[in-house]
């Protein structure tokens, strides 16, 4: 009997199954409402609100330099960027000018937070492939990063270090050593995953050609971050609207045109590089400088509007201030990579089988605090 | 079994070796284990230290402390040491929650179920300022549960935004001193009178 045939004869019903919030697949607390069809998806509602904590309506309670903190806890893996991101869109509104010093300091910790984040997201990544080898790698070479920022900073994950006006203190002595040290440490190892992973025939059979987004797609779903470079779409916002020091160095934007999964990864690993590369530029010339400018107590934003783009490690963060000129701000709004980023799960794995979705959803590299706020 | 106990006991007194108190003593004695006899303590010390050194958490992490509590179990603090290292996806399967992060309102009564689905003997750790407390978002917000043990009962509590590994080593270790003075004797559920507000 042709299979074509056996096909028709067999009665299949769809039915639905909870993914989530529980999951450890689901990097957190994001519940997936699945409509399948024995094997096969058809179809994806996320279910958000497990992890809202009114980040955006506490804003509105306190003043600008409590408002970093709360950043810090949104997107926990790229938490220095948040925060340059908060300090920026204030320094633009209060037409600060921060010092060359605070600037090449602030794109060398939000540098090694990418590769903090990107190392995670690459041993979880395995283990949600089935391969546990990848969560000890990345989380040894991780630790290294968590040491420089504890001796900088005093916090490992929630650094906090940026202020409205410059940073907190100035770097500790054996900054620029431990960094180097860990740049020495980490060129040997991104090989090393390289070996492990991705030559892995399992690996690439399980990410070729899987949940492939279209360059088209990517632009109408406004998605951001590694998964639109993967697709062809050129978004790095450091590169198109370059902000603190990264308009004096000198990268390459990761960018891959065939929008699967392995595209995906891919794409983080050579951004691995190319931070390394950026940190390599700067850290050896850090300029003297002022740490922090001078900005009144109570800080009061003129009325107004302002708009504070960055390259967060999933995608563009923006930050929207409303002020009426009063120590609060009127209304806080965060864009947040990961909400649009997920917006657009549905679309590219209708069609696919539920192991599928778990590779898809590794790459997408979800946060969900940072999706929920 | 209660008549095996009997049995031993019998031979025990036969034996000479019952407890003998001065007449004049001046304070109360209370006997060895929590009033169970030998062969309860016994037992009990040998199981507690089976449970306090297997006890297996649930994959359940809801916001930062999550990879802090991943840190604790990657190479450098590797939590697997002291037998934590078999972290389950279910609950059905898992002795500990280690509650990772905030609790939302939402997520109450999910973490209700999966505690109800824990088979006992089950245990909890609070990580971190917003399982303890609502930590950070305790103020002005209008969705975070300030603090787990609304929820469900907590046997340990540790403060930090995030704690560190070491922090979270600690308190691992503290649950497993608290499980090996437990007896069988006089088991107590954490549950039992929680909603009633009696613990």
């Amino acid at each position: 009997m042709a299979d074509q045939e056996l096909e028709t004869k067999i009665k299949t019903e769809e039915y639905f199954v909870n993914m989530g919030p529980q999951h450890p697949a689901a990097h957190g607390v994001l519940r997936l409402l699945l409509t399948i069809d024995g094997e096969i998806i058809k179809n994806v509602e996320p279910d958000l609100g497990y992890i809202h904590r009114s980040i955006e309506k506490m804003c509105e309670r306190d003043s600008y330099q409590q408002i970093v903190h709360l950043t810090d806890r949104m997107d926990y893996l790229s938490s220095n960027i948040n925060n340059e991101a908060v300090c920026l869109a204030v320094e633009k509104a209060l037409e600060i000018e921060v010092s060359d010093r605070v600037k090449v300091i602030r794109t060398i910790i939000s540098e090694l937070t990418r590769i903090a984040s990107h190392c995670l997201w690459w041993g979880v990544m395995g283990m949600d492939l089935g391969a546990l080898t990848t969560y000890f790698y990345a989380f040894r070479d991780r630790e290294y990063i968590n040491d420089i920022f504890e001796e900088t900073c005093g916090a490992r994950l929630t650094m906090n270090y940026n202020a409205p006006g410059g940073l907190m203190f100035d770097i500790h002595p054996n900054f620029v050593k431990r960094t180097k040290d860990f740049i020495k440490h980490f060129k040997t190892k991104i090989p090393e995953y390289d070996r492990l992973v991705t030559g892995n025939v399992i690996f690439q059979k399980r990410t070729k050609g899987v949940g492939v987004l279209t360059k088209e797609d990517a632009i109408s779903y406004g998605v951001t971050g590694p998964v639109a470079r993967g697709s062809g779409l050129s978004s790095d916002v450091r590169k198109l609207h370059p902000y603190s020091a990264y308009d004096r160095v000198d990268f390459k934007e990761a960018l891959l045109t065939a929008g699967d999964t392995f595209a995906r990864y891919e794409v983080r690993i050579m951004e691995l590089w190319e931070s390394i590369s950026i940190i390599e530029q700067l850290i050896d010339n850090i300029p003297e400088g002022e740490i922090k400018a001078t900005t009144k107590a109570v800080i009061k934003l003129p009325k107004g509007e302002y708009y504070q783009r960055v390259e967060a490690a999933r995608g563009e963060l923006g930050v929207y201030i409303n002020s009426t000129g009063t120590k609060n701000p009127y209304r806080v709004k965060f864009r947040s990579p990961g909400f649009s980023n997920l917006s657009v799960l549905n679309h590219i794995t209708k069609g696919s089988k539920i192991a599928d979705l778990v590779a898809t959803m590794a790459s997408f590299d979800f946060v969900i605090p940072d999706i929920d706020r | 079994m209660g008549v095996e106990k009997k049995r031993f006991l019998n031979q025990f007194e036969a034996d000479g070796l019952k407890q003998v108190v001065p007449e004049d003593f001046p304070g109360k004695v209370i006997p060895g284990g929590n009033g169970g006899n030998f062969v309860v303590t016994t037992l009990d010390s040998v199981i507690n230290w089976g449970r306090s050194n297997s006890l297996w958490p649930l994959y359940f992490g809801t916001s930062c402390c999550a990879i802090e509590m991943m840190q604790t179990g990657a190479p450098r603090h590797d939590f697997s040491r002291f037998g934590f290292e078999v972290a389950r996806p279910s609950a059905r399967q898992a002795d500990l929650i280690i509650i990772a992060g905030t609790i939302v309102n939402k997520m109450g009564p999910v973490l209700r179920r999966l505690y109800d689905q824990m088979a006992e003997p089950k245990y909890v750790i609070a990580m971190g300022a917003c399982a303890i407390s609502g930590g950070p978002f305790y103020y002005n917000s209008y969705s975070v549960i300030k603090g787990a043990d609304h929820v469900i009962p907590v046997d340990v509590y540790i403060p930090g935004c995030p704690p560190r590994p070491e922090a979270l080593l600690e308190g691992m270790i503290m649950l497993q001193q608290k499980i090996k003075t437990e007896n069988m004797s006089h088991k107590v559920n954490p549950i039992d009178g929680f909603d009633e507000g009696k613990v």
